[in-house]
């Protein structure tokens, strides 16, 4: 069973057409790369996907749940992270994962807190309010929140934007790490990773998909990946 | 259909509405606007109860001089205490992962509200000192006294109703203030006799009075004499929860 599918959505904000009949499913283990210029519709797929936005027609579903007609199943199953990671900045990390967590109704909510900290890399900065972090701690703050409950889908809309190599590094790391149980939607600018993190690359422009495939075969198109880009959302 | 996901926990509403309700809460004390906002609604309250009102030259063992200008204080401070509620979840972005957690937004509208509510009560409660010195001085109706407060927390969620509906239509607490305060002011305004003479002039005596009867005074006014009356205790709650309603079904069809 695909664990995310999108069935034909479409959504627009006036007279633009942001996602424009966009179809795609993904299976647990696969880690699928969002490539798409500024605007392109990736952000607004995937707040369709996790019911952020109602789309005007079509059908988002999560671990077999609709995100329109069961929110809070289909929610359940799913970990997602914002653009730029959006947190409560006046609370500390461990008590704005322990809010996730309640909010969840986890079960022994401070060991999966612990762990969660553990995981991402984030107890030395525990005890501190997010408003005093790096972009890189922020950024694993928002990913912690979104694998606290190890969910079986994960959405990360530009999870490494901003990060210095080293930071991307770690989080790639992380991400390797649970990819192989879940279904992953990770969105991004940064062509590298397509090679480095992706099992299979969805390009998006003007709302539409302009390809879908294996990562293999999306690197086979060229060697220069940047004039790949280029002419697939010209 | 799901048999391959990752079991999950079952629903519990209330545990997801009691998480919102604490850090809400909480929220309001983790800036020092907090205890601002407790030392001016306390201040407000008592020099206008003494000075305006003349509570002590009136030789009465009653509060009602003290509640009287209660209308004005939630006009200006439950839209002040209301406007974080959700246009700082918009500006913050957080908005975005409350959405998008297993919660519905009717639970967190609800967990929001009542935990503004319980910061304005708690303001309500901290002027226990002045109805302490009433007792030592005189000996006032206690009964009239508690009425008086029901009345007050009342009229406060009617406020805080009009409150979190300028906060749901803008990402700006600064505007979300205004407006709600502007909203808030007019209720207070309705049943004075300034606004009542200009309405006299171009509406009939009984739509005159009909309009009066939707001021926060003329609904807090029975409290505070001691009269418990269903009629003003269904205006305030009808204008807090349908504050509350119209909020959440704003977010909801953003």
């Amino acid at each position: 069973m695909a664990l995310i599918e999108a069935k034909k959505l479409f959504k627009s904000y006036g007279a633009i057409r942001a996602v424009n009949d966009v179809s795609f499913a993904v299976n647990r283990g696969e880690v699928v790369g969002f490539l798409g210029p500024n605007g392109a519709g990736k952000s607004t797929t995937m707040k369709l996907l996790t019911g952020h936005l109602r789309a005007d027609s079509g059908q988002a579903v999560v671990a077999g749940f609709d995100v329109a007609e069961e929110p809070v199943l289909a929610k359940k199953h799913l970990g997602y992270s914002p653009e730029g990671a959006p947190a409560y900045g006046e609370m500390t990390v461990r008590e704005f994962l322990r809010f996730a967590a309640d909010l969840r109704g986890l079960s022994d909510p401070a060991e999966k807190v612990k762990n969660t900290l553990e995981l991402c890399r984030l107890t030395s900065v525990a005890a501190q309010n997010i408003d005093t972090l790096s972009k890189g701690y922020r950024m694993r703050v928002g990913f912690a929140q979104a694998v606290i409950h190890d969910p079986d889908v994960l959405i990360l809309d530009e999870p490494t934007d901003g990060l210095d190599p080293n930071q991307k590094f770690e989080v790639r790391r992380i991400l390797k790490d649970m990819a192989a149980r879940k279904a992953v939607i990770v969105s991004t600018h940064i062509l590298e990773e397509v090679g480095e993190l992706c099992t299979r690359v969805i390009v998006i422009a003007q709302g539409g998909i302009r390809c879908d495939e294996s990562r293999e075969k999306f690197l086979q198109r060229g060697t220069d990946l940047n004039q790949v880009f280029r002419q697939l959302t010209a | 259909m799901s048999d391959t996901t990752t079991p999950v926990s079952p629903s519990n509403s209330f545990a997801a509405f009691g998480a919102i309700f604490r850090r809400e809460f909480a929220g309001y004390f983790r800036t020092p606007l907090a205890y601002v906002f407790l030392a001016v609604f306390n201040a407000f309250a008592i020099s206008l109860a003494f000075f305006v009102g003349n509570l002590y030259e009136s030789g009465i063992a009653s509060l009602d001089r003290f509640f009287l200008y209660h209308p004005w204080l939630w006009a200006f401070l439950a839209p002040a205490a209301g406007a974080r509620l959700w246009a700082e979840e918009r500006r913050q972005g957080t908005l975005e992962l409350l959405l998008t957690w297993p919660v519905t937004v009717w639970q967190t509208a609800l967990g929001k509200f009542l935990a503004a509510w319980a910061f304005l009560a708690c303001a309500l409660l901290m002027t226990l000192p002045i109805a302490f010195t009433v007792g030592w001085l005189g000996s006032p109706d206690w009964g009239v006294i508690l009425s008086g407060y029901l009345g007050s927390l009342l009229c406060a969620g009617a406020c805080l109703g009009i409150a979190a509906i300028a906060s749901s239509l803008t990402r700006s607490q600064v505007i979300a203030f205004v407006t709600g305060f502007l909203a808030c002011f007019l209720l207070v305004l309705v049943g004075y006799g300034v606004l009542d003479e200009l309405l006299s002039g171009a509406l009939s005596s009984g739509t005159v009075d009909e309009i009066r009867r939707l001021g926060l005074w003329r609904n807090l006014e029975p409290f505070t004499l001691g009269l418990l009356d269903a009629r003003p205790a269904a205006y305030f709650l009808s204008v807090a929860f349908a504050g509350l309603g119209l909020s959440t079904l704003i977010v909801e069809r953003r």
